[in-house]
């Protein structure tokens, strides 16, 4: 754990994995979500025994499963990649890391694959219950699988239940629950599978409207929207829930992030909420001041929101940075130095283990214990490079929280609409519906961007920077992969939106052909 | 339950599992050898379509597998994910975009407007197919042909070859399992096949393409063997941690673990059983072959994997440091994570259990084309 890499190649990896990443996120978001509202359907159908809903099942099913194969392709690179681009990172906190990924596997996704060959192959072979059961159970399987990754991903955020072994010179859990059900862990789980149902009714709502504007399939256009929009309210509420448990929990455990997210590099009281604002400059790893040249803002509420009292004091950039002893804010200079000594200690209770010097080895873990939690600061050099980008996770905040909110607009009206029957004639409103289906997945990538951007330069929060964290390889070898995989995803993204939209434009068919 | 028992037990209860879906994992390729057959078994449209939906409707028990495969290795073993997967990088990225490009060319290849034309979609599980199983095989027989890293005392690794693993390809023993998995990929589908198409001109082909892949698989499979059995092999010393290399070492391991042996002869009779009886009687015992081959490539397989890391041996050596070696002890998780994952299995049985009932349901009769139209098609 004493390496630093090259930047090329620390760079490449980022890239390579936030590629890899963003292509896995335009497919996932629409599986949870459409997994769900399918097996709504298909209730209402066996409810019913209206045949309508049949094949209204079956047509959703359909995209489901165009996009569900792409979803599971692009999945398997970023597991693996753990373990080709990040292999130092796999070690020092395998023995956490690991253990999500596996129960991933052996509790959900076997549900999810075996579930999803009934739901395409069973309509004829077993009863209808059945097949309602697996379809529900594809939903849960999907669902569950996007748990055990999100569990991973926020103890990276927040690492908690575990200590390092100067031994084995990694991290070791002590405690799986508080891993499982840690707050971060808790809250991002509902929150991205929420926005995950967001993404999906906002796409059923809008490949439903095309079909309003071209007057075809009214019914089972009108019955889609109703799902859609009933369930997209529903979690919508749940999301703006979560989204300000989100913001809390990052106000205090990643101080940085949130002082980034929001522009503030002084800290002050009675912090006001800049709901939208225009920056001056692009100043990633600067402490000077970027001011706004427009802003809209409202007085006290962002100390309201993140601390639940309109006279708490929110740290700016500049003041986590350089330190603030007034608030008990330990700079980052003075952090890179303990890291610098944890690290110093590791190296000497190795050698001290090495030579039996048992004195030497208890005064050296003494020092790494009491340094640890600033491991991996000792890794940098200067205190900017504590600092990530601030414009791109300023803006990326509130584009997803104002699409967000449209989203809401979006759906209450359909329902306004529909139960005045009224919605037939609003062609202005199908036009939104539709152009609405893009955003929807650019509103979820938003919500990555700040959460992966805005934790940056850690892999592990305050224990491992990313140019730690990398594989020893050669930055060429990854440029030629980042390429293969810009092609290849690239590639497979452009057939399935064609697909996609071919499938569209045949439209449900009778006796619900899936 | 799992608290009480020792380190040792649970990394041995763990290299047991890990061994187990590996060689799950192996008998389900026999999707991937059904997709290098397509084009040889089908020769009309509809004959090629068949068979893609009969394997079609399995292709994700293969990739899931797969998946859980890794995670799994990655929670018991993070080191050999760490050293292998970093280290022989070109070798695993192939086999990662060999099955990317499967999970689409399924969905995607009967669709229209796919963009590349259902041609290029064969083409991709065909390569899945050859890529996938000759690779994955060569990176098991590294297992006792070793491979080129240093690991250093914080258990950073460095792979020593710009070749990054491709190397393994070109020895002759890893490629001899390489190619012993392809073939026996390829039987595993004809049996399947056996057992689910109902169309007699496909049938009367599989049936020589049977024996086409028996022959080779055998003849790849004995090289192997043989290979196996009389080279040197990978030794610890279970008091220091210590590596050395011990003549005929494998053999030794067969004589003295029994069990692996017999699971091993079992295995391999059981392979063989399940190729002779359709060509003895396909009317009588065609539908059979399926079970015994794909029964004994299970316990054949998990008695390759016990050979490579029980008995005092390291399961992923180094030849470019000896001392460097990964054996079940030195890369293992912690004991609490150990413990915690072995509660997780428990579950096991219960997935096991509802994916037979699942695939008996799905498999129910044998399909003819007129079935898959009325379906999902592929």
């Amino acid at each position: 754990m004493t390496q630093l890499y090259d930047a090329s190649l620390v760079d490449w990896s980022r890239a390579q994995f936030a590629l890899t990443a963003i292509y896995h996120w335009c497919f996932v978001p629409l599986t949870l979500g459409l997994s769900f509202i399918v097996a709504f359907m298909e209730t209402i159908y066996i409810k019913t025994g209206s045949e309508e809903w049949k094949r209204i099942t079956k047509f959703w099913m359909t995209l489901f499963g165009i996009n569900f194969a792409i979803g599971v392709a692009t999945g398997i690179i970023l597991e693996f990649e753990f373990g080709t681009n990040w292999s130092n990172y796999s070690w020092f906190v395998g023995d956490i890391f690991g253990a999500p990924l596996a129960v991933e596997g052996l509790m959900a996704f076997f549900i999810e694959s075996t579930f999803v060959a009934v739901m395409f192959f069973g309509w004829d072979k077993i009863s209808k219950k059945f097949h309602l059961l697996s379809t529900w159970l594809t939903a849960i399987g999907a669902n569950l699988s996007a748990l055990w990754i999100l569990v991973a991903n926020s103890w990276m955020q927040y690492p908690v239940g575990m200590h390092f072994n100067p031994d084995t010179a990694r991290n070791e859990m002590t405690n799986f629950w508080d891993v499982l059900f840690s707050p971060v862990a808790i809250n991002k789980f509902l929150h991205t599978v929420s926005s995950g149902y967001v993404v999906a009714s906002v796409f059923v709502l809008g490949v439903s409207a095309w079909f309003l504007l071209k007057k075809r399939e009214i019914r089972f256009a009108k019955l889609s929207i109703v799902v859609a929009a009933v369930f997209g309210i529903v979690v919508s509420l749940f999301i703006i829930i979560t989204g300000d448990q989100s913001a809390r929990l990052m106000a205090k455990h990643q101080p940085m992030k949130f002082a980034a997210m929001e522009n503030i590099y002084e800290g002050q009281r009675k912090a006001p909420l800049v709901v939208f604002g225009v920056l001056n400059k692009n100043n990633t790893g600067d402490l000077d001041r970027n001011d706004f040249s427009l802003k809209l803002e409202i007085p006290n509420f962002l100390s309201s929101m993140a601390f639940l009292d309109a006279n708490a004091y929110v740290p700016g950039i500049r003041d986590i940075a350089q330190g603030d002893s007034e608030h008990g804010i330990m700079s980052a200079a003075e952090k890179i130095q303990k890291g610098k000594t944890a690290i110093q200690a590791l190296k000497d209770y190795n050698a001290a283990k090495k030579a039996n010097d048992t004195t030497g080895t208890k005064t050296a873990l003494s020092v790494l214990q009491t340094n640890y939690n600033y491991f991996g600061y000792g890794f940098l050099t200067e205190a900017k490079q504590t600092i990530p980008s601030v414009k791109l996770t300023f803006y990326s905040f509130r584009l997803m929280v104002a699409l967000g909110f449209w989203f809401v607009i979006l759906f209450v009206l359909a329902l306004v609409f529909l139960l005045h029957n009224r919605i037939e004639n609003k062609r202005w409103f199908f036009r939104l519906a539709i152009i609405s289906i893009p955003l929807a997945y650019l509103a979820s990538q938003f919500g990555w961007v700040v959460t992966e951007v805005g934790r940056q330069p850690w892999v592990i929060q305050d224990l491992m920077p990313a140019i730690t964290a990398v594989s020893n390889i050669n930055a060429g070898s990854v440029k030629v992969t980042f390429a293969l995989f810009a092609i290849l995803f690239t590639l497979l993204l452009i057939a399935e939106i064609k697909i996609m939209l071919k499938q569209i434009k045949i439209g449900p068919k009778d006796g619900g052909n899936s | 339950m799992f608290e009480t028992l020792s380190y040792t037990v649970l990394q041995q209860y763990w290299w047991i599992l890990v061994s187990l879906l590996g060689s799950i994992l192996v008998f389900l390729l026999f999707v991937q050898g059904g997709q290098t057959l397509i084009y040889q078994l089908g020769k009309t449209d509809s004959d090629r379509t068949l068979i893609i939906n009969t394997i079609g409707s399995k292709w994700e028990f293969t990739f899931t597998t797969l998946v859980t495969f890794g995670g799994a290795f990655f929670a018991s073993f993070p080191l050999f994910y760490s050293t292998s997967f970093g280290g022989a990088y070109w070798v695993w990225i192939i086999i990662l975009f060999a099955f990317v490009v499967q999970a689409v060319a399924y969905e995607f290849r009967s669709k229209p407007d796919n963009l590349l034309g259902k041609r290029v979609f064969d083409a991709f599980l065909f390569l899945n197919g050859l890529l996938g199983t000759i690779l994955l095989g060569a990176a098991v027989s590294t297992l006792f042909t070793g491979s080129s890293f240093i690991i250093d005392s914080s258990r950073h690794s460095t792979w020593t070859l710009a070749s990054r693993g491709l190397e393994a390809a070109l020895n002759v023993q890893n490629l001899s399992l390489g190619l012993a998995v392809f073939f026996l990929s390829r039987v595993l589908a004809c049996l399947y096949f056996f057992k689910t198409i109902n169309n007699e001109e496909i049938i009367e082909r599989t049936k020589k393409h049977l024996l086409y892949n028996a022959i080779p698989f055998v003849v790849f499979f004995l090289l192997f063997i043989g290979l196996l059995m009389f080279k040197d092999g990978f030794s610890v010393n279970p008091a220091t941690g210590e590596i050395f290399m011990q003549p005929y070492k494998y053999f030794h391991n067969l004589i003295e673990m029994p069990l692996v042996l017999l699971l091993f002869l079992t295995g391999v009779v059981l392979v063989l059983t399940g190729i002779i009886l359709p060509v003895i009687s396909y009317v009588k015992h065609g539908e059979k072959g399926i079970w015994f081959s794909g029964f004994g490539t299970v316990i054949a397989v998990f008695s390759l994997f016990l050979l490579a890391g029980f008995n005092n041996t390291a399961y992923y050596p180094s030849v470019a440091d000896l001392q460097s070696s990964l054996t079940i002890a030195n890369s293992s998780s912690s004991h609490y994570t150990l413990t915690a994952m072995s509660y997780v299995s428990l579950i096991i049985p219960f997935v096991l259990i509802y994916i037979v009932y699942i695939w008996r349901i799905i498999n129910k009769k044998k399909i003819d084309i007129n079935d898959i139209e009325r379906d999902h098609v592929y």
